[in-house]
């Protein structure tokens, strides 16, 4: 059987002249989705929950946060982290922390909505239902509500990690060595821009379905431990983009 | 205090009028585009011909899985190999819009599909012919239908205009970019520029909230 390497320069002709770097960016790539996803789930979860407390100033903080992210664009996030910070706070970040940083807060404010939605909508029976089990509200938490909500949150998660990904693409603005901006390299140095910029989007494609494949699996395996056999009907992928 | 209110003062002005009046021009065209596009999209999607409404829809999946900074690549480095000459501005806005479109398609998409069927029923039963039915029965409810959600890709579109930046359009962000690099000092401009999407992002989302409740009853 004959494997062939995706990424070696051996390659024929132009594929040859361009695939190795793209494969580099390509980890690059990956590496800082990888990272602002963590990032970004992990204030997701907190500040959503925060988002549905009972107490005013929990609320509140949350509001501020997700407004604040909300309402300006990764891009810009990301130029005032690495190019205004530095001045006002005297430490300059590495570019590639910077972005997935900016990346993680963008991303974890549209995510902490999702999250809050999630948990609204497991029915107010189920809560109740937990109270008079005597279940503590850590107990609710983890064992009643969290598991369904988690169910309804995974296919908005999944849209949420897809703009994550595409979003990696503008730290090459700041030099990172991502895949768009070795693609934007390989074209400088001379080579063929139909053929890199076709890879390039043709790359983008292929980690977005990744992403698809990998979250419809977490769904099913989510809805088996709810006891729901089936997910529900997924909506239509449209995100959230401005609320 | 680090922060130099002179130099704030002096750049001020051009960040307000020549950078924002770029950016506005951007997200208005983006979005001009985007939501008339976006219809056409979402129509040929539903068509019945599949060697029309199969590509129609592949395509606008390619492009929503793809980066709006690497389309706006293609267009801005490759379309002038094929004869295409546009300004940077052209570009980022067709990229906007392009980009855009395949999200709004789906806006209405769902529009149309929460239509009640009995309007269906009764454009038959009127006997209306079938083009007459979309413009003037379908179309109107499904649009309004649609208006809240559209109101956020405008916002959307607004907060992701500075990706033109990228392509040397001298956007608020880009001009912020020109002016820190004269002093190797962004704070000042960056910063600025950020309060401005804020200030303009935040009460438009706020608007469009209210829009949607209005809608909903």
């Amino acid at each position: 059987m004959i494997t062939i390497n995706p990424c070696s320069a051996e390659l024929p002709g132009a594929l040859g002249e361009t695939m190795p770097f793209l494969c580099d960016g390509t980890v690059i790539t990956l590496q800082s989705a990888i990272g602002g996803s963590v990032i970004a789930i992990a204030i997701a979860l907190p500040v959503g929950l925060m988002a549905t407390s009972r107490h005013r100033r929990a609320r509140a903080v949350a509001r501020v946060y997700m407004e604040f992210f909300r309402g300006t664009s990764v891009l810009v996030q990301l130029f005032w982290l690495f190019y205004a910070m530095p001045l006002l706070t005297g430490f300059q970040l590495d570019k590639i922390f910077a972005g997935v940083l900016a990346l993680g807060l963008n991303l974890g404010a549209y995510g902490s909505e999702v999250v809050r939605g999630a948990v609204r909508a497991v029915p107010r029976g189920q809560r109740e239902a937990a109270v008079a089990l005597n279940f503590s509200p850590f107990q609710r938490m983890r064992y009643v509500v969290l598991p369904q909500a988690f169910v309804e949150m995974v296919p908005p998660m999944n849209n949420l990690l897809i703009e994550l990904l595409k979003a990696t693409s503008l730290l090459s603005a700041i030099t990172v060595a991502d895949l768009a901006y070795e693609g934007r390299l390989l074209v400088n140095s001379g080579s063929d821009q139909l053929i890199v910029f076709a890879l390039l989007l043709v790359i983008y494609f292929l980690l977005s379905y990744l992403i698809t494949l990998l979250m419809r699996f977490v769904e099913r395996r989510a809805a088996r431990v709810v006891g729901r056999e089936r997910p529900r009907r997924r909506a239509a992928r449209t995100v959230e983009a401005a609320r | 205090m680090i922060w130099d209110w002179d130099w704030t003062m002096e750049i001020l002005p051009d960040l307000l009028t020549q950078g924002l009046l770029v950016t506005l021009q951007a997200t208005l065209g983006g979005a001009v585009l985007a939501f008339v596009l976006g219809l056409f999209v979402a129509l040929l999607r539903r068509s019945r011909r599949s060697y029309i409404s199969r590509p129609v829809g592949a395509i606008s999946e390619f492009i929503r899985s793809t980066p709006l900074l690497v389309q706006l690549f293609v267009l801005y480095y490759v379309m002038p190999d094929f004869g295409v000459r546009m300004t940077a501005l052209t570009t980022g806005i067709i990229g906007l819009g392009v980009h855009y479109a395949s999200y709004t398609s789906e806006v209405y998409r769902a529009g149309i599909d929460g239509v009640p069927k009995g309007q269906w029923e009764a454009a038959i039963a009127l006997n209306l012919p079938r083009h007459w039915t979309w413009i003037s029965v379908i179309l109107p409810q499904a649009v309004r239908r649609s208006l809240p959600a559209l109101g956020n890709y405008l916002v959307a579109i607004f907060k992701e205009s500075p990706q033109l930046s990228i392509i040397t359009v001298v956007d608020v962000i880009g001009l912020a970019r020109e002016l820190g690099s004269e002093r190797f000092r962004y704070l000042e401009p960056m910063t600025i520029a950020g309060l401005f999407f804020l200030l303009i992002a935040i009460p438009a989302s706020i608007l469009i909230r209210r829009m949607e409740r209005r809608f909903d009853t």
